[in-house]
């Protein structure tokens, strides 16, 4: 038994030094540093829920401990203890004491269900259709997310950048299978069906925002295929002044000549092989079926290439020779023949010249 | 002596042509351990390849299809074809000893029901050579089975369905046995707490596979003759899938939990030497997380967007499962309370199961809470639960069940020295892979990822479930060693080996005669045998005169109608290409498949008698197998 003991102890150190090494997980990611009221929700019924189970694992384990410790059969004792049939004083205590332990979390968690679920402020339309809340319409799509801002009439995709400090709405939908969309610093996921609208809000705290840098990450998190697991977004959360501007400049996004000879050749390229699926300006007024492929008029802003790869020329060029290579069963390879070395040069320079912030 | 010697010597191919054609309620118990074993093993070294590849991130021992492949394969094979069938190992083998019948109550149903289990798991798996095994992951949510590529989803869809059909009739077999075959005196409220959780899981199997089948036909449909269920673009619903499928998914975990419970239940009161507490308690706690079990399926779909009404009223009542769940921990406890308790492998496992256990049931109950579980679905955190529920639970009473029935069923005793190393190896190797999985997921990691990006905090976490993995394999390598030592040395244990055995299968030598019970027993309480025993007996008293008994004919039939489903599958597969020999491969196996059918149905068959001077004869030689 001592052995055992033993291996409990070290099993416990094991579990807290690796929870010390890793603190709670990353401010950008981590579900246990909410950074805002719908991730606050959930984190706190997290925590009630987690205080009452370890409650009961620990009354679980002394029982458990003490039974095993102190009825253990000596060596040479042949006795037979005494058959006890039952209790029924201690069957209604343990049937009572775990009910209302049940009900103390029940009540948050129905409140709580209902709270998360309060997008009214969506449906209060104003004359011309647009609503007082910020509504994002979140299309996923085999490896890459679109956000489309009805009321500003915008289209960005892979970074989802909106406003601190005020409840954001999201109508969810995809577009080939299932997938799932989540913001594990910001809230709960919400699938993206294939058949229907599904809807969200979540809140960025502005202080939360700038301790994570104003990038939160987002996850796909319903198996969709082979890339599933690199079907990640970004959250620019910034500030309303900021984001009005931002908003503005999309909205000014247009199909320029680049001054760089090199991007204006890279743009002749694009506008052969790129531009019958990939948009370069933000106020793309296309139905959704006919944007078959991420928006691209603040490609120069990303965090990420692909949502996977540093933001520089070199993986640019990388992504663009074998997209296959790096999210494997996307939709974009082999839809635009081998490009040369130079080409590559070309459409690297220009996309990283798509941008709409300073 | 007729019948009775033709039993004995037999050379290599009679032994196998025995358990092909076999009826006999052991020997089916003996091919469900071996063929559940086998496919452990394959979906045992699945997991070893997740394990590898998230050991670090950005790994790339395998690809993203050959992952995705390899994490449906593992969650189909552990479930439908490792963990159910171990357990239906174990119902066959005791459960009809336990309550003093003679063998089920349809033997020839018995064999038909394991071949259709086999013949699917192999179908299912030999989609591995054949193009590509399944990769819509073993829930194989519709939009993405339908919009799946190549074979592999149809070999998930057919293999299912014949499988399906096995374990359908497993269950209604053992329903029927249950009500119908118990010895004179063996009440309901005199059953072991092992049939009685027999007896709840399959009435959870007669009403939970029906939707899975409907689910799995529906999809056959869709993806290989045109149908439009599941397609949107049809006018389909995808979300229906999803009912379908937890319907019957939900049921299905307390199908393998609460036979699960029902060895711990067995175990406990042997080593601890006191009878279970609180029997009728027990009883009644099974059969309520039985009839709960199928009023929380959506819980499973909190994130689906079912409305918050739909929601709150599922998080609720999933809760309530928790009450009876906790009400059995305690009597457990209760049980070794004051009892002698012996630590031998079987109650190793038994009393580390507890605390286990709880820890995967009060994750559950964390998930009940919906908003909360918006952030643990499909995460990490949700992987952690259920393998501490599956493992902690289902596999440890896998482990427990084998040391502790393997006299019953082959006479020897697993070496408790190998088995008390396989313990510390597994049970040490369980929580340092699945603990830690519980904060990846807090921390972000969302299930069935083939790789992570570095930077993102969960490169820790990782490493050490990869390495706790290691130790489980290891648990498990050395468990085999074991069963092959024991088998080489084939050192014959006889009766009640562990002294201390309770109920009917104990009275009687082990292995059981053929016919197990020369006589039916009378049973005069709980613990029939060790009320005998506690009054100086050695036997239990018989409740009737030494007879002839009626025994089946071995049949080949089974063997033949699942063969035949076998080959059917490979037509209704390859019709879809326009493969010339495709149909005919169809209308040929369904041929093999009716025309066995037909011939049991039109030749009579009596079975025979084993007479009464034989039995005489056979007195107290032990079993002839």
């Amino acid at each position: 038994m001592k052995q055992k003991l033993t291996k409990w102890r070290l099993l416990t150190v094991f579990g807290l030094l690796a929870l010390v090494l890793s603190g709670c997980g990353e401010p950008f990611l981590s579900t246990l540093r909410p950074a805002g009221e719908a991730g606050q929700i959930a984190y706190d019924l997290m925590i009630l829920s987690t205080v009452i189970m370890v409650g009961v694992v620990i009354v679980v384990s002394i029982m458990f401990a003490v039974a095993v410790i102190k009825f253990r059969r000596k060596k040479g004792d042949d006795s037979i203890p005494k058959q006890v049939e039952g209790s029924h004083t201690l069957e209604i205590v343990w049937t009572v004491i775990p009910i209302l332990l049940l009900i103390i979390l029940a009540i948050p968690t129905v409140i709580a269900t209902f709270d998360l679920a309060d997008t009214k402020a969506m449906d209060k339309k104003n004359e011309d259709g647009t609503t007082d809340a910020l509504v994002v319409n979140v299309r996923a799509s085999l490896y890459w997310w679109e956000f489309e801002y009805p009321n500003q009439g915008i289209v960005t995709s892979q970074d989802l950048v909106v406003p601190t400090d005020q409840k954001v709405y999201f109508n969810v939908k995809a577009s080939d299978v299932k997938h799932s969309f989540w913001i594990p610093a910001a809230g709960g996921k919400i699938d993206t069906n294939v058949e229907n609208v599904n809807k969200i809000w979540l809140e960025f705290d502005n202080e939360k925002a700038s301790e994570a840098g104003n990038i939160f990450y987002g996850k796909c998190a319903e198996l969709c295929g082979p890339s599933h697991a690199l079907m990640d977004f970004k959250v620019k959360a910034i500030p309303q002044d900021e984001f009005d501007q931002w908003v503005t400049a999309m909205k000014s996004t247009k199909e320029s000549t680049p001054t760089d000879p090199e991007a204006a050749a890279g743009q002749e390229i694009f506008k052969q092989k790129c531009l019958s699926c990939h948009a370069v300006t933000a106020a793309d007024e296309r139905p959704e079926q006919a944007r078959l492929a991420p928006n691209l008029a603040n490609f120069g802003d990303r965090e990420l290439v692909a949502g996977i790869l540093e933001h520089n020329e070199e993986e640019v060029k990388n992504w663009l020779e074998d997209p296959e290579k790096y999210k494997p069963g996307n939709k974009m390879t082999g839809t635009y023949g081998e490009l040369s070395d130079q080409e590559l040069d070309q459409l690297a320079a220009y996309l990283m010249g798509l941008k709409v912030e300073q | 002596m007729s019948t009775i010697a033709h039993t004995q010597k037999r050379g290599f191919a009679g032994t196998v042509w025995e358990y092909l054609t076999t009826v006999d309620h052991k020997k089916i118990a003996i091919l469900y351990l071996i063929a559940g074993g086998l496919f452990f093993l394959i979906g045992g070294i699945e997991a070893m390849m997740i394990r590898i590849q998230l050991a670090v991130p950005n790994n790339d021992f395998v690809s993203a299809g050959l992952f995705n492949e390899i994490i449906t394969m593992h969650g189909t094979t552990m479930i439908f074809l490792a963990a159910m069938p171990l357990l239906f190992a174990f119902m066959n083998a005791v459960m009809p000893l336990q309550i003093g019948a003679r063998d089920v109550a349809f033997p020839f149903i018995n064999a038909l029901g394991f071949w259709l289990f086999f013949f699917g798991g192999l179908f299912l798996n030999l989609s591995w050579f054949l193009g590509g095994a399944p990769d819509a992951g073993w829930t194989s949510y519709a939009s993405l089975s339908l919009a799946s590529e190549g074979h592999g989803v149809d070999f998930y869809v057919l293999g299912l369905q014949i499988s399906g059909f096995g374990t359908l009739m497993g269950g209604i077999n053992f329903l029927v046995t249950i009500i119908n075959m118990r010895a004179p005196g063996m009440t309901y409220m005199r059953m072991p707490l092992f049939t009685w959780t027999t007896f709840v899981a399959s009435a959870l199997i007669l009403f939970a596979f029906p939707p899975l089948t409907v689910g799995l036909f529906m999809m056959m449909f869709d993806r290989m003759f045109g149908s439009g269920f599941f397609d949107v673009a049809a006018g389909g619903n995808t979300i229906i899938w999803e009912h379908f499928f937890w319907i019957f998914g939900h049921p299905e975990v307390y199908i393998l939990i609460l036979p699960a419970f029902g060895i711990f239940s067995e175990i406990f009161p042997t080593f601890a030497r006191k009878r279970l507490f609180g029997y009728s308690s027990m009883v009644f706690a099974t059969v309520l997380i039985g009839f709960l079990g199928f009023m929380v399926w959506a819980h499973h779909m909190f994130t689906t967007g079912l409305g918050p009404i739909a929601n709150a009223i599922f998080a609720v009542a999933t809760m309530a499962i928790a009450v009876p769940t906790g009400i059995k921990i305690f009597n457990w406890i209760m049980t070794i309370w004051g009892g002698k308790i012996t630590f031998t492998v079987p109650m190793l496992y038994a009393v580390s199961f507890i605390p286990s256990f709880v820890m995967g049931g009060v994750t559950g109950v964390m998930q009940a809470a919906a908003p909360a579980d918006y952030q643990f679905h499909d995460s990490y955190f949700i992987v952690a639960h259920f393998h501490y529920v599956i493992v902690g639970g289902v596999v440890l009473a896998l482990l427990a069940g084998c040391h502790f029935y393997w006299p019953l069923m082959f006479g020897t005793m697993l070496s408790e020295r190998l088995g008390k190393i396989t313990f510390a190896l597994f049970f040490t190797g369980f929580h340092l892979t699945f603990f830690i999985q519980h904060f990846l997921g807090l921390m972000g990691m969302p299930r069935r990822v083939w790789t992570f990006l570095p930077g993102q905090g969960l490169e820790t976490g990782n490493l050490i479930s990869s390495i706790g993995a290691a130790f489980m394999a290891a648990g498990v390598i050395i468990f085999l060693i074991n069963v092959v030592n024991t088998q080489v040395k084939n050192v014959q244990v006889g009766r009640d080996p562990w002294k201390d055995g309770r109920t009917l299968e104990w009275a009687i030598p082990s292995p059981a005669p053929f016919y197990n019970f020369k006589q039916l027993p009378l049973v005069r309480g709980l613990d029939a045998f060790w009320i005998e025993k506690m009054e100086g007996k050695t036997e239990m008293t018989p409740a009737e005169p030494i007879g002839d008994i009626h025994m089946p004919n071995n049949a080949f039939a089974p063997f033949l109608i699942s063969l035949g489903l076998f080959i059917a599958a490979f037509g209704a597969m390859y019709q879809v290409d326009d493969k010339p020999w495709a149909i005919p491969v169809l209308i040929i196996g369904m041929a093999i498949t009716f025309g066995s059918m037909l011939y049991r149905s039109i030749k009579d068959d009596h079975g025979y008698h084993i007479h009464k001077e034989d039995l005489l004869d056979d007195a107290d030689k032990g079993g002839t197998r």
